[in-house]
């Protein structure tokens, strides 16, 4: 709109009607075009080492748990046939030593892999309406299926996602003391207070019947139906979908420091089916840094740009030096040089000068990064 | 095309068919006067309409056309696809409502200009209108004439409808109209009434009665064919011939005429003008067809991509997806389950093609369009003409033009005639410093008596259609519908031969002092085919009857009898053509009182025939114009327009071939060529001429001209060779060789085709258009307006010749010199500016399809849109369409730098900046940029990070991010307008989306807060961004310095002339400051000056160079 505006002010400029307006024309120079690269790599350098450096002192401690803690039964049938089996026992404990001094607050998530939660059936299986109000409208659910109805009746929540919640739970103990872990607050305040109702509470939900499900598949975990929906942090995490099929979500924080040579033993109950398509679970303690998570792609990235900037203004110096061009001298303009050649034939042929100009200057600069 | 034939058939029919045809159906209407009642059903009321559509037929009209074309069919059914909820991505409503948007403005649009349209036929409908119906006069609505009503006019009142004159106020039954609505002519015509119905007095009008036979209404406004014959009691003549000059025909007006009636022939729209109207079909340019093959291909990339991922995707579901048992896949698949992915493929990448390039490019073509108009430089103070684009459509075109063809007279000259020689039985008058009117010599000849001078002078001064008005004061005003009579009574009046008055069939013409009168029997009129007119006279005090003829010196001389003569004459003419004279020879003789009843009788036969009039005139006129006695010849000056040369030689320079077509003598078409810089005068250029009565001799022409080419193209020779052609030459050159003439019209770059007719002229932009270059028509007459339709882009100068040709143009200028800026400047200037915005606007949906495209590779391949509706549909229409727009005002180089160097139009004739070729180079673009901004966000947001909707407005944050340095980057100049829709869109684009967070129901609720409170976001836009234009930018910079394109080299020319421009005033003003001048800079200024002289006089052709020192 405002550009409209401006628009209608200019048109009353007779410079704009006369497309005379002061324009800037930036003329472009090899020293121009040298430094700029020159200081693209000078910005990019030093922040890429900052980013790399911070994402080097996040310290990680990362646990894959989904092989070890099922008997090592081979196959891939065995090992659903195990994990669906719901009268079995699945706890399983493991040990992490810390190895760096970690400073409060240390996240716990669970990591998995091979997970789409970007499914296009997956991600859009959700009635945003209904988490927030209770009932939705026909068609605020119809994304829902197959998770929509049980006999009739809507389930609460509905949908794929929250039909298939992440139901691993761990327990923590520091050095055989247990170990406190904040499990409030780990979902975002937003989704808390405006995306999930406080008075919906889940009915109908079919991971609270495991066994009405009649040899079907099993979803994950069961909701407690006097829970509202804002307070069931995890499920509110879990519908954040991920965009990616390897993510982590937050289970929550431990609110103290950890020193190296702590030892932390932790419980699983692993009874999260990542078999039938070869998952992968992890249980994953972190800090952070300025930049989030441990992730050193962002300071190799700007180091790589970085470096790549100066080594393209040091070709440009090099040509420069090599064979300085005269830029603008009119004799290479393709009329001065042969005037009045018949352009009939072919009007295209105006640039073959420059053609095998450039060509040898290609060479040229070949020859020079070898 | 198929109309031009149709239009070739009109002009020379083929005799003996027409005939046979016509007798089968009749000969057209019977119309019976005064009795409009008599027929009411059979033939249309009065009714104008010049709608396209009505209320009821508008909405699936308008549909069924905007559904013509390719683009919108394919939206559409985009549209249709996203109403499948299983496929579509997104809301249907981020397709569906850009184009409800589009197609409503553009349904708006044709209605309002229909509304505009039938409010004007209304009140050409409702307007009151006296009418005699049976017998009695009634006023009536003039929608509710019917054929054969009598209609009553007064002065300044509006035809009606098609009339035959009956009755007017003057004794001699003249009428006088002006017919500027229909042909543009500003003069003023004269209507005769019938001579049966010449005294008539209006009561005996009332109640008149007759009979017309008339043709079936046609389009054609100089020909009028028909027979009127009244009953009894009026004269029971035989049927009398009616001609064009009875007629009153629709939206002429009544001038210097008290009142006049006529009776209805044709009514509504099925008058000469309502026949003629209609919408022209819109012209395609280069541009838009390129586009459209781009588009083309485009489709084709996007089906192949659908097919492919289709089948992976269903390929991975049926493998991996029965796997993830989260996904929950129905264990029973409905039959159409193969085709889902691949829809929802297909509607993924739909935005391919995306709806806002219609959009951009129809407004920048407008903006193109208004800048034409409203450009000063191609204003005409004298005349107060601006430049005018009627079509708003092909600006572009302008810059890729390759041929242009023109008209001579009044476009490449002044079309003001002066009489300056003339050749009298012998003896010529006017010499360089004298005009002949003040030759002593021919004065002396005068004053003598000379009977030669005299019967010449009366011959100029009778022999003519002026009409002479004497103003209240005395003196004599004369209109024409030709300049050159004009000339030649004005001429004769200075000599004391003045023609003092014209009533219907008589003349008067003082001859030094005594008046003479001449009754007018009969006028053999002018045609371009006859190429002379006559006029029978008979001399009131003596008797006698005369042929008075003038005309082109070879239809004069084929029917003179005095041989020796005719020697003498012809080589005169040929002095004067090659002066650049337009000649005309005259000749008379005595009639025989029996021949001419004898030949009078004929004469009249051919006028009433219906069929094939003209034809059967012309050859009964070559029965009476032979034998004829050479008088003389004249010689007018039509001076050439100022800047003619200049322009032909720039736009020469440019590569534009000009071929000049004109009705005029060869010699005279080559003298003007010559003076206008078509071709180089004699060592560098050579004139080939083409000759020949017959077939076979104009073929011989043809190949040795040929062979004379080619050798002389090998042998470098000439650098300039033309070849010029006469119109019958050409008729067989394009009849039997056609092949052979496309060979030579291929060799060079310039043509000259004299004495050819308007539809030889349409026809050889037609046989230019058919070798695939881009035409330029340009004239300024009626006889140029089907050359101007024809071609590609059509100008129409609107000079004395009337408003015809700017009218039927595209665009209309006031002089031929400003053709130069408008292809250099604005034509240049669209087509570049139209080439970056069309393949801008690909690019832009391209990114973002890319990114869609490898986001379903981490996301199963299932068809997941990353970006959620709003943001698909805000990114085309809101986030990116701003900046490009911006890009109208973009000059990659000055007007001056365009001007001085027209060799750099080339480039886009070659369509440099826009084909395949360039497209690639917009595509990698595109590919490289999604996989940098998809790369980037994937490895940045991962882990805890990971989440839909942060990520997928992290990526298109990017992509605005690439978006505002990608359209910096192609800016040449920046004007206050671009910065502020370069920067201004990417604060607006912030704007937007945090005020879309701010709303709870949407998908992007705190969205926006978040990422922006995050230091990893802004680590991520300018990674993105030195990523994704670091390369992009190394090479343009490396292409510019090292491959540098014509443009770049005078791009750079030209901000160093103002840099050092600039340096040279600021170190001069410290040299002042200091008094004594630091040495270093004023060195380096000398330095700067030395090395810009060294440069300056090569960047310069040699003719500028002088003009600069």
């Amino acid at each position: 709109m405002f550009l409209l505006f401006f628009i209608l002010f200019f048109l009353l400029d007779s410079r704009f009607t006369q497309q005379e307006l002061p324009a800037c024309k930036p003329m472009l120079t090899t020293g121009w075009v040298i430094s700029i690269f020159m200081a693209v790599g000078v910005l990019f350098i030093p922040l890429g080492a900052c980013a790399l450096n911070s994402s080097k002192k996040v310290v990680e401690i990362v646990d894959q748990y989904e092989t070890v803690c099922i008997p090592s039964a081979g196959t891939k049938e065995a090992r659903v046939q195990y994990i669906q089996d719901i009268s079995t026992a699945k706890a399983c404990t493991r040990q992490l030593l810390v190895t760096k001094n970690m400073a409060k607050p240390i996240y716990v998530y669970y990591e998995l892999h091979n997970f789409f939660q970007n499914h296009r059936r997956y991600v859009k299986s959700r009635s945003d309406q209904q988490l927030l109000y209770g009932n939705a409208s026909e068609s605020s659910m119809a994304n829902c299926d197959p998770q929509r109805l049980i006999a009739g009746k809507p389930i609460v929540p509905c949908g794929l996602i929250a039909w298939s919640l992440f139901n691993d739970t761990y327990s923590f103990k520091l050095n055989s003391v247990a170990l406190v872990i904040n499990r409030k607050g780990i979902a975002w305040d937003s989704d808390r207070k405006d995306k999930f109702g406080g008075s919906v509470y889940p009915s109908n939900f079919p991971n609270n019947y495991p066994a009405a499900t009649n040899g079907s598949i099993i979803g994950g975990a069961s909701l407690d139906p006097n829970t509202p929906l804002n307070a069931n942090e995890d499920l509110i995490v879990w519908m954040r979908t991920a965009a990616l099929p390897v993510f982590r979500k937050l289970w929550g924080k431990i609110e103290r420091d950890l020193y190296a040579g702590d030892l932390i033993t932790v419980d699983i109950n692993n009874v999260y089916n990542v078999y039938s398509f070869h998952g992968k679970k992890k249980l994953v303690l972190a800090t952070t840094s300025w930049l989030g998570g441990k992730n050193h792609f962002l300071g190799i990235a700007y180091l790589v740009v970085g470096g790549l900037s100066i080594a393209m203004a040091m070709v440009f110096v090099g040509i420069q030096i090599k064979c300085p061009r005269p830029l603008g001298d009119p004799s290479y303009l393709s009329w001065n040089k042969n005037k009045g050649r018949d352009l009939n034939t072919s009007p295209s042929a105006t640039g073959v000068h420059f053609e095998v100009c450039g060509t040898f200057m290609f060479l040229e600069v070949k020859a020079l990064c070898s | 095309m198929a109309e031009i034939k149709e239009d070739e058939e009109d002009a020379r029919p083929p005799r003996i068919s027409r005939d046979s045809s016509n007798k089968e159906k009749n000969s057209g209407r019977c119309v019976y006067i005064n009795e409009g009642d008599r027929y009411p059903d059979l033939y249309c009321n009065n009714r104008v309409s010049n709608t396209k559509y009505n209320l009821w037929n508008f909405l699936p009209k308008n549909l069924w056309e905007q559904f013509g074309r390719f683009m919108n069919k394919y939206f559409l059914l985009i549209a249709i696809l996203q109403l499948w909820p299983l496929i579509t991505p997104v809301n249907p409503a981020s397709t569906w409502g850009p184009l409800l948007l589009i197609f409503s403005v553009s349904a708006c649009k044709e209605a309002w200009d229909d509304y505009n349209r039938y409010k004007l036929d209304k009140q050409a409908n409702e307007r009151m209108v006296w009418v005699v119906k049976k017998g009695v006069k009634t006023r009536i609505q003039a929608q509710d004439i019917h054929v054969g009503d009598i209609v009553w006019l007064r002065e300044k009142d509006e035809v009606p409808c098609d009339m035959i004159l009956l009755g007017s106020s003057d004794p001699q039954g003249v009428c006088y109209i002006e017919t500027s609505t229909i042909d543009g002519e500003t003069d003023l015509k004269t209507r005769v009434v019938p001579s049966p119905c010449i005294g008539l007095n209006s009561e005996l009008l009332h109640k008149i009665k007759g009979i017309i036979e008339c043709g079936y209404p046609d389009r054609d406004i100089r020909r009028f064919d028909a027979n009127l014959r009244l009953f009894p009691p009026f004269i029971d003549t035989d049927y009398f011939p009616i001609t064009v000059n009875n007629t009153l025909l629709q939206s002429c007006f009544i001038r210097n005429t008290e009142w006049a009636c006529g009776v209805a022939v044709y009514t509504g729209n099925e008058t000469k003008l309502g026949m003629s109207r209609g919408l022209p079909s819109p012209k395609l340019t280069a541009v838009d067809a390129m586009i459209d093959k781009l588009t083309g291909a485009i489709f084709v990339f996007q089906v192949v991509v659908v097919i492919i991922l289709g089948f992976a995707g269903n390929a991975w579901k049926s493998t991996e997806a029965d796997k993830l048992w989260y996904v929950h896949y129905p264990k029973a698949a409905p039959w159409y389950e193969f085709i889902v992915i691949p829809l929802r493929f297909e509607l993924l990448c739909s935005i391919m093609i995306p709806i806002s390039i219609k959009v951009s490019l129809d407004l920048a073509k407008s903006m193109y369009a208004k800048f034409i108009d409203w450009d000063l430089h191609m204003y005409d103070e004298k005349t107060d003409t601006p430049a005018v684009a009627t079509n708003t459509a092909i600006s572009e075109d302008l810059g890729q033009i390759e041929y242009i063809l023109t008209d001579k007279t009044g476009t490449l000259t002044e079309n003001l005639m002066v009489f300056k020689k003339c050749c009298i039985k012998g003896s010529c008058y006017g010499d360089s410093t004298r005009d002949a009117v003040k030759d002593p010599a021919l004065l002396r000849a005068l004053n003598e008596n000379d009977p030669e001078v005299l019967k010449f002078l009366t011959v100029m001064a009778v022999c003519n259609t002026v009409v002479p008005s004497r103003s209240p004061n005395g003196s004599i005003s004369y209109k024409a519908q030709s300049q050159d009579e004009e000339a030649l009574v004005s001429a004769a009046s200075h000599l004391r031969v003045v023609l003092l008055n014209k009533a219907a069939n008589c003349v008067e013409v003082s001859v030094l002092g005594a008046v003479l009168e001449f009754d007018i029997l009969d006028v053999l009129e002018f045609t371009s085919d006859r190429k002379k007119m006559s006029v029978i006279v008979r001399e009131r005090q003596t008797g006698e009857l005369k042929l008075l003829t003038k005309g082109a010196d070879e239809a004069i001389f084929s029917s003179v009898h005095n041989d020796q003569q005719v020697r003498r004459v012809a080589e005169i003419v040929d002095q004067y053509s090659q002066m650049g004279l337009r000649t005309l020879c005259l000749a008379w003789r005595d009639i025989r009182e029996e021949e001419y009843h004898d030949w009078s009788r004929k004469f009249k036969e051919a006028s009433s025939s219906i069929v094939d009039r003209e034809w059967k005139i012309a050859e009964v006129c070559v029965l009476m114009e032979r034998n004829l006695e050479l008088l003389g010849a004249t010689a007018i000056e039509d001076k050439l327009q100022d800047g003619v040369a200049e322009t032909i030689e720039s736009l020469r320079d440019a590569g534009i071939n000009f071929w000049m077509l004109t009705g005029d003598k060869q010699l005279t078409a080559a003298q003007i060529a010559l003076s206008c810089n078509f071709v180089l005068p004699e060592p560098q250029g050579q004139l080939l001429y083409v000759q020949g009565a017959t077939q076979s001799d104009v073929g011989a022409s043809l190949e040795r001209v040929l062979r004379t080419m080619q050798i002389s193209s090998t042998e470098h020779k000439y650098q300039d060779v033309a070849f010029v052609i006469d119109g019958l030459a050409l008729e067989f050159a394009l009849k039997y060789y056609r092949q052979l003439f496309a060979e030579l019209a291929s060799l060079c770059r310039t043509a000259i085709c004299c004495r050819v007719t308007p539809s030889q002229k349409a026809q050889l932009v037609h046989l230019v258009k058919s070798w695939e270059f881009r035409t330029l028509a340009i004239g300024d007459g009626g006889n140029d307006v089907r050359m101007i339709q024809e071609a590609h882009v059509g100008v129409g100068i609107s000079g004395r010749e009337g408003l015809q040709a700017a009218r039927a143009a595209d665009y209309s200028l006031a002089k031929f010199r400003f053709l130069k800026r408008l292809i250099l400047v604005h034509g240049r200037y669209s087509y570049n500016r139209s080439a970056f915005l069309s393949q801008y606007s690909i690019y832009k949906s391209l990114v973002l399809c890319f990114i869609q495209i490898f986001f379903s590779f981490v996301s199963g391949i299932s068809g997941t849109s990353l970006f959620n509706s709003f943001s698909l549909m805000a990114y085309n229409v809101l986030y990116t369409s701003v900046p490009v727009m911006a890009s109208v005002l973009d000059k990659d180089i000055d007007e001056k730098t365009v001007l001085q160097h027209p060799q750099i139009l080339k480039y886009c004739q070659a369509g440099r900046l826009l084909n395949p070729s360039t497209f690639a180079g917009w595509f990698g673009r595109a590919l490289f940029h999604g996989a940098v901004v998809f790369l980037i966000t994937m490895h940045v947001y991962v882990n805890e990070k990971s989440e839909m909707e942060e990520v997928s407005l992290v990526a298109l944050s990017g992509c605005i991010w690439l978006q505002a340095f990608v359209v910096a980057l192609e800016t040449s100049s920046f004007t206050t307008i671009q910065h502020i829709a370069i920067g201004g869109n990417l604060v607006a684009f912030y704007i937007f989306n945090l005020v879309a967070s701010t709303v709870k129901w949407g998908g992007m609720y705190t969205i926006m807060f978040r990422i922006c409170s995050q230091r990893a976001y802004w680590l991520t836009m300018l990674l993105i961004v030195g990523a994704g234009i670091g390369p992009i930018a190394a090479l343009k910079f490396f292409r510019f310095f090292y491959r540098p394109s014509l443009i770049n080299i005078l791009q750079y020319r030209e901000r160093r002339a103002r840099v050092t421009e600039a340096n040279a005033t600021s170190s001069s003003n410290a040299a002042s400051a200091t008094s004594s001048g630091s040495t270093s800079s004023s060195q380096r200024a000398a330095q700067d000056e030395e090395s810009s002289s060294v440069y300056q006089p090569l960047l310069l052709s040699t003719k500028d160079r002088t003009k600069r020192q």
